[in-house]
């Protein structure tokens, strides 16, 4: 009971930061260069035709007449038409939003796997060869550029070994994308039972996947690293080892859990990271997902685009803060008391 | 600080002592020493690199495009036939300077901020605390790229967008160090030594808080050059023909496919290796200021 | 005496530890070597440094990863735990010799319910199904007097006080029934009477299961009232080592002596402190005292009438009380806010010293913060030299006239020095924002004269406080303090942190000090004995009350109020009628 009080608390505490995300959203938009309504009127138009379209499109209202429009529009799901295609802003993201999570995930489930136990065996081990590993992991990690990393990685995965497929997007031409239940293609040719698909889809995200995965590697392990050492050195281990209770119960219901509070925090900022660094990925791998769709819906200034991008985005983040503060209190009883 | 003036001792100037201190930091940890030389180094290439480089690092000469790394041209050339290693060098200067303004600006107002805040809670850290979250509930490199695209292709609006983008860091880390401290004893003995509200945060508080700022500053030294890299990298940086680092990788992007490698990678591992040395400095940094380290 | 059986069921014999430090190898014991038999208590008393606890650690094999036993050997039941497998000691830990740690919260896995956390070792080293283990753990959490034992299972460390989280760690200790109970600091930072109620757990728990058991502690009081033996220790080797009353009647090494003259007991006097202090080597400069000290005036210097302090209850709690008190509105709505201070007056002769003792929670910090004007109260009057500080808000103060004459030596010397500033700059502080302004010369002048006055070498000026002792510290506070000449000082628990040898010093140098420059004082303290020794009057505070005040002398030997009796029997000294059987009468 106490918790749905707390989810509830939260949910209300992020209805500002909504708020400003929209108007913040909002501002940013209509200051992109450009004229839309010089674009949709078409070449050959005249002074008056341009004059009635962006009439049409509400764009000669004052500026807080045209924030309650697009407040109105929001409410409705209407995210605006895209300049460059034609088609709503929502559908649009709606196909290419699977596209990034699934990439996002991916890489997720990478870096944790990775970092987590890199983390906890270099804590426990210090001075050890896995110590050093982790430390230069993590130093070189955080010091390489993301597209750096994912530009290398073709080089020579694809150019000089040819073990990975030509980094071209999702899927090879010579494949059908499965049916849509999910968006994600590892899962959707799963279902369908389409082992070939599924393979192949499976190549294609490795190497962007560990592009991603290895630039958030490094804060993860740093971060886990340095709590599971703050964890093992606090005086309710010295209790426990006093106690003579089992080395891994020790390490894992004592001091793993009481480090994974920090690590957790961790966790929601490196989605900031990865939410950006999700743009440059897919620029590397000619991914077709949000991030792409947002650079170069910003080159031509088509704010209707970018428009929706930023918001679903930050409403995104927000979300899966959300679900990290959540997570939260179910690792630690203490919060909530101070609400 | 004040200079000591201790009596019956041998005086010793300030900057004596300093450079003592500077000698031990350094030979307790190799590292540090690396960190400071690579760091030297840059700032040499930053300060002087258009006028030691041998080639113009604007001139094409598309006769010899595309040639690999050799004697005369040691990072190889570009696909307008320019010295890579002309460009690399002279591009550290635009590189560091941007991530330098950024994080100056973004280390002052947000550390300001973030002390007021943590001093005096109440109305001020309300305010303060729902701008910092409006920004960072927005992936902070998306915010960057909607700034700059709405401001526009410069330069200075790259700095404002990186400043604006780091802000968080600092308010929330100046926030929490001041509210640890906010009630110690040396606080209530200052106050107690006539020291009002400004002079405290001023001078008894914000210099305890420096130590794990510091940190926080090397790390986002990097942080603001691989930000800048990025944006330039998806077009919304620095525009060509000036030479960073970032327009270079993604200029030499489409090349590495077809095995032209040394495009991109000589400016990347500029890239990397800046990056590199701030993060170890970030130590080093700590060290150096804080007195508990003192001999 | 009860008969002890001929051998010892923990035997130390020339045990030497040596720690590898930044600087070197540090040797932390030299060979020390002590016994423990079944059903005694062993007192292991040392200051900071002396290695007790170093000593408790080699033998658990606990020690840190720096820390290596180099000589010697500490045989428990026949089996030798030096140099032991890790797999062995592993075996006996928790199940045959178990520990007790200083700081019951932070000891505890904050994250993990205290039944749990008993329940992990009884399941680890006894062969008890888990269904019956909950059992067992509410039964052991019953045995350490813990209340509605069946709720307290599910609770967390942070739902819990202090003492009750000593009592869960006791538990946790006693759940296997291990032969040796050993107790590091184990009532360190609790109330007085805390620490008996959790000291008389321990003593009865360990002599009903026939155990053997080790306390190591600080307080020489302490170890006098519980324990059979004495063990002293100074800087890594033991130095006496004797059944207690032995120990008191005839100590034979001087450092024994110093120990027992530098404790405040109810019949000491200050005079007996200036032994420690001359050894310490401090100079004892006796100036002429000012009138005043001697006789105080019959004018109030600090007059506190209807002194309140309120805090509000926190958010979550009014919001869920306002919703109480919509669907239940025919109860009596909880109290919205938390009374400090509830209330208090009390005047202060200028040159009298007077003491305010009670426990944590009382008031008495709160009260000395709103006296000195770092805190605002909520209702009431202070006045000062007639004019009514408390008018004046407290972030205003610090610019005042008045700010000067009001000044504070506080609790934890570490903590209220800026560690960014030398000692000379944290003494020079003061001078340079409210005294009158000097040239350089003249600065140096008078701070090399404020350390002469409180014992402090020259050569110290320029350390900084990482690089000072504790007591060296205290002495930059209380040079800081006095710098303006003030006429009221207040000294919030001056000594607590420090040895006790370094408190005697401190404390024969504040009642010079005062006598000297005729400063006033306000001494708050929690320990009575101190308070009896530097002050004329003494108030008693509980729960934002005054209970009572009195001649302070008076006040202890013959408490008028329940409370302020309570008080006065928790505090543990020789010299005191035993409850315990073993203890014998000593008279010191």
């Amino acid at each position: 009971m106490k918790r749905f009080g707390m989810i509830g608390r939260r949910l209300s505490q992020a209805i500002p930061s909504i708020i400003g995300i929209i108007i913040v959203t909002f501002l940013l938009t209509r200051a992109l260069p450009g004229d839309p309504a010089v674009y949709f009127a078409g070449p050959a138009a005249d002074e008056q035709s341009i004059a009635e379209v962006r009439a049409a499109l509400g764009l000669d209202r004052s500026l807080p007449e045209q924030f309650w429009l697009y407040l109105g529009d929001l409410t409705r799901g209407d995210l605006g038409v895209s300049i460059s295609t034609g088609r709503p802003v929502i559908e649009e993201l709606a196909t290419r939003l699977p596209a990034s999570l699934e990439l996002t995930l991916v890489a997720l489930i990478f870096a944790i796997g990775t970092a987590l136990p890199l983390g906890v065996l270099a804590a426990t081990r210090p001075n050890t060869w896995v110590d050093h590993l982790c430390r230069v992991v993590v130093t070189a990690g955080v010091s390489l550029p993301v597209f750096f990393t994912g530009l290398f990685l073709v080089y020579i995965f694809y150019y000089i070994v040819d073990l990975a497929p030509s980094p071209l997007g999702r899927l090879d031409i010579y494949f059908i994308a499965p049916d849509h239940v999910t968006g994600f293609y590892l899962i959707d040719s799963l279902i369908a039972g389409d082992l070939e698909t599924f393979t192949a889809s499976l190549a294609q995200i490795i190497l962007p996947a560990i592009t991603m995965g290895l630039f958030v590697l490094a804060p993860l392990a740093r971060m886990t690293r340095a709590s599971m050492l703050q964890a093992l050195g606090s005086d309710y281990i010295r209790t426990a080892q006093a106690s003579g209770l089992a080395r891994s119960k020790v390490l894992f219901a004592y001091a793993f859990r009481n480090a994974l509070l920090p690590i957790l925090t961790t966790l929601g900022m490196v989605f900031s990271f990865m939410l950006g660094a999700n743009v440059l990925v897919e620029k590397v791998f000619a991914w077709p997902g949000i991030g792409s769709y947002a650079v170069n819906a910003l080159i031509v200034s088509d704010f209707a685009a970018v428009q929706g991008f930023v918001l679903s985005m930050a409403i995104l983040f927000v979300l899966i803060n959300l679900a990290i503060d959540v997570l939260y209190t179910v690792v630690d009883p203490r919060i909530g008391i101070e609400g | 600080m004040a200079v000591l003036d201790p009596v019956g001792t041998e005086k010793e100037s300030a900057l004596a002592a300093w450079w003592r201190h500077f000698r031990y930091v350094v030979s307790e940890n190799p590292v540090t020493l690396l960190a400071f030389c690579l760091f030297g180094t840059f700032i040499v290439l930053a300060l002087f690199g258009p006028w030691i480089v041998p080639f113009d690092p604007l001139a094409s000469d598309t006769a010899n495009a595309l040639q690999a790394p050799s004697w005369k041209h040691w990072f190889g050339t570009d696909n307008l036939g320019r010295d890579v290693f002309s460009r690399v060098v002279v591009a550290t200067r635009l590189d560091f300077m941007i991530a330098f303004s950024a994080v100056a600006l973004s280390f002052v107002i947000g550390s300001m901020l973030g002390c007021l805040s943590g001093y005096y809670g109440g109305w001020t850290d309300r305010i303060v605390g729902r701008s910092i979250d409006t920004i960072m509930a927005f992936p902070l490199f998306v915010l960057a790229m909607g700034i700059v695209a709405a401001l526009g292709n410069t330069v200075e609006n790259i700095v404002y967008a990186t400043a604006i983008i780091n802000l968080p860091f600092y308010t929330r880390v100046a926030r929490a160090e001041v509210n640890i401290r906010r009630h110690a004893g040396f606080v209530d003995a200052a106050k107690l030594a006539g020291n009002a509200d400004a002079r405290l945060l001023a001078f008894h508080v914000y210099p305890n808080i420096l130590p794990p700022m510091m940190v926080q500053v090397s790390l986002n030294l990097g942080w603001a050059i691989l930000n800048a890299a990025g944006l330039s990298f998806i077009g919304l940086g620095v525009r060509p023909p000036s030479p960073e680092w970032g327009i270079m990788v993604a200029e030499g992007a489409t090349f590495i496919v077809s095995g032209h490698w040394w495009l991109a990678l000589f400016p990347g591992g500029a890239l990397m290796l800046a990056v590199f040395c701030f993060n170890l400095l970030g130590d080093g940094l700590r060290d150096l200021i804080d007195p508990q380290r003192r001999t | 005496m009860t008969a002890m059986p001929e051998i010892p069921l923990l035997a130390i014999k020339d045990l030497t530890v040596e720690f590898k430090t930044r600087g070197g190898v540090v040797e932390a014991l030299h060979e020390v070597g002590f016994e423990v038999y079944k059903r005694e208590m062993v007192g292991v008393v040392g200051e900071s440094g002396s290695g007790k606890s170093v000593t408790a650690y080699t033998v658990m094999g606990i020690l840190d990863r720096a820390g290596r036993a180099t000589g010697g050997s500490a045989n428990f039941g026949g089996f030798e735990m030096i140099g032991a497998r890790e797999r062995d000691l592993h075996e006996l830990r928790g199940r045959e010799a178990s520990m007790i740690f200083q700081s019951p919260r932070t000891a505890l896995n904050p994250i993990r319910k205290v039944g749990a956390q008993i329940e992990d070792v009884l399941l680890q080293h006894t062969g008890v199904h888990r269904r019956d283990a909950k059992q067992e753990a509410i039964e052991l959490l019953a045995q350490v007097r813990i209340l509605r034992p069946e709720q307290r299972y599910h609770a967390y460390p942070y739902e819990l006080s202090g003492g009750m989280c000593q009592r869960v760690m006791i538990a946790i200790a006693l759940a296997c029934e291990p032969a040796l109970l050993i107790a590091d600091e184990p009532t360190t930072g609790l109330d007085v009477t805390t620490q008996k109620a959790t000291m008389d757990i321990v003593r009865d728990l360990t002599s009903a299961r026939n155990m053997a058991a080790i306390l190591i502690t600080h307080d020489l009081g302490l170890a006098a009232r519980y324990c059979q033996r004495i063990v002293v220790m100074k800087q890594g080797r033991v130095v006496e080592s004797a059944p207690t009353e032995v120990l008191f009647r005839n100590p034979l090494h001087p450092y024994t002596k110093k120990l027992i003259k530098a404790t405040p007991r109810p019949d000491s006097r200050l005079e007996d402190l200036s032994d420690v202090a001359a050894e310490a080597g401090m100079a004892v400069v006796t100036k002429p005292s000012v009138a005043e000290a001697d006789n105080p005036g019959r004018a109030p210097l600090l007059e506190v009438r209807g002194l309140v302090k309120e805090y509000p209850l926190h958010e979550a709690a009014e919001r869920r009380k306002m919703i109480d008190r919509i669907l239940r509105p025919n109860l009596t709505p909880p109290p919205s806010t938390f009374r400090a201070v509830d209330e208090i007056d009390f005047t202060v002769a200028a040159g009298e010293s007077i003491g305010l003792v009670g426990e944590s929670g009382c008031g008495k910090s709160t009260t000395s913060s709103m006296v000195t004007r770092l805190l605002d109260p909520t209702a009431g009057t202070i006045l000062f030299d007639g004019e009514d500080i408390s008018a004046i808000p407290a972030r205003k103060f610090a610019r005042h006239p008045l700010r000067a004459a009001i000044q504070m030596v506080f609790q934890d010397p570490t903590e209220s020095l800026n560690p960014r500033f030398s000692a000379f700059d944290a003494i020079a502080e003061p001078l340079r924002r409210l005294g009158a302004p000097m040239d350089r010369a003249v600065m140096a002048d008078t701070i090399a004269e404020l350390a002469e006055m409180v014992g402090l070498p020259n050569e110290l000026l320029t350390r900084f406080p990482h690089q000072l002792s504790g007591g060296q510290k205290a002495r930059v506070g209380i040079a800081r303090a006095i710098a303006l000449r003030p006429k009221l000082l207040i000294l919030d628990e001056p000594t607590s942190a420090l040895d006790v040898s370094v408190q005697a010093v401190v404390l024969l140098l504040l009642d010079r000090l005062r006598r000297e420059l005729g400063m006033t004082y306000i001494f708050v303290s929690h320990d009575l004995n101190v308070v009896r020794l530097l002050c004329d009057r003494v108030i008693v505070m509980n729960e934002g009350r005054i209970v009572e005040t009195g001649n302070a002398s008076e006040l202890l030997s013959n408490p008028k109020v329940d409370y302020t009796r309570t008080l006065v029997e928790s505090i543990p000294h020789f010299g005191q009628t035993p409850k315990a059987p073993q203890l014998k009468v000593v008279k010191v």
